[in-house]
């Protein structure tokens, strides 16, 4: 597949995957005001995973559209990275999963806002209004249950603790970044990327007073179409609906 | 997830819908802080891009007329009908009155 299909779907993956999870937590949350947030921060990622379907369609070339990419491929296709479609936990599982996903995206759509590829620049700009939206959403749950109660504080360490194997594959870079990096639709600043996600995690952490685990054996496999197992079950329920009834319009 | 709605305060929430007018009461939310109190607002009252900023006042911060006192606060204005701007002609020019 071309680089720019994988990379493209790759991020579209991520966005809708994530999405997918929020809004399982929609009616969940602690108060209706939070149910509210969590489905914003969901339909900003899905319209995000729109974009990008519909570029990839583009780069493919043949003909399919942002559905197809949602609805039609088995979940070996999907290459999203793996912290996203961990299944939800409690509340604070979740708020610090979508922190530690939203550290990485904000400052990922502020450099891909210089990406040499028009169509993703020009998506980033939107993108990043939307994620530093998240950051701070997200970011300010952490410090108000890190910094909270005896029991906030256990339950958002035991989540950071929990999830933090998988936050090293956000990072990586394979050879389908290095043509895009030689190409320049990846700007050579995204290679500061993971230092500024853990500068931005410290800092929030040490506010929080939540300490940072060291880095043990990372997870990775997602973004290569290997994934865990509730993947499957997240996949079958998306899918549900439109494999029911194909091609259904309203 | 067992917080009550009892542990989170309301606050009182207001909308400046352009540059030039005022910041016009919405109604309330339900939040633990002020930045919170902040984000919600902007999730419940802003969705439609009716504004371009807000305020959020904690409501027990508030110092509200008693309804009882309706009439010793308000009645006595009643007859004093020159206090209005009866007589004159507002131009067209002059708009958020």
């Amino acid at each position: 597949m071309d680089p720019l299909l994988i990379y493209t779907l790759r991020q579209g993956d991520r966005a809708l995957v994530l999405a997918q999870r929020l809004l399982e937590a929609v009616t969940h949350a602690p108060e209706i005001e939070e149910d509210m947030a969590l489905s914003n921060l969901a339909l900003d990622l899905i319209g995000q995973a729109r974009a990008l379907y519909s570029y990839a369609g583009e780069v493919e070339g043949d003909g399919h559209d942002e559905d197809h990419f949602a609805y039609w491929r088995d979940q070996h296709e999907f290459l999203n990275p793996l912290l996203v479609e961990q299944p939800n936990g409690d509340f604070a599982q979740i708020v610090v999963r979508q922190f530690l996903h939203d550290a990485w995206a904000a400052p990922y759509w502020n450099v891909m806002q210089h990406s040499g590829d028009e169509t993703l620049r020009a998506l980033a700009g939107k993108a990043a209004k939307e994620t530093a939206y998240h950051l701070r959403h997200s970011r300010s749950w952490v410090v108000r249950l890190g910094d909270g109660t005896d029991e906030s504080h256990a339950r958002a360490q035991t989540a950071v603790d929990g999830l933090w194997r998988y936050t090293g594959e956000l990072s990586e870079i394979d050879d389908v970044e290095h043509a895009l990096a030689a190409d320049g639709v990846i700007p050579a600043a995204a290679d500061t990327l993971h230092d500024t996600w853990r500068n931005s995690v410290g800092d929030t952490l040490t506010e929080a007073t939540l300490d940072m685990p060291d880095d043990g054996i990372m997870h990775t496999g997602g973004r290569t179409g290997r994934h865990t197992e509730s993947f499957s079950y997240l996949v079958g329920e998306m899918q549900v609906v439109a494999r029911a009834h194909p091609g259904a319009v309203w | 997830m067992s917080a009550g709605r009892a542990d989170w305060p309301l606050w009182e929430v207001f909308v400046r819908a352009r540059r030039g007018v005022s910041h016009v009461h919405v109604g309330t939310v339900h939040a633990p802080d002020a930045e919170l109190a902040l984000q919600n607002a902007r999730d419940l009252f802003t969705r439609r891009s009716e504004g371009v900023s807000l305020w959020v006042v904690r409501s027990s911060d508030i110092t509200a007329s008693d309804p009882d006192d309706r009439g010793e606060m308000f009645e006595p204005a009643e007859d004093k009908t020159f206090r209005h701007p009866t007589d004159f002609e507002l131009p067209d020019e002059v708009a958020n009155m």
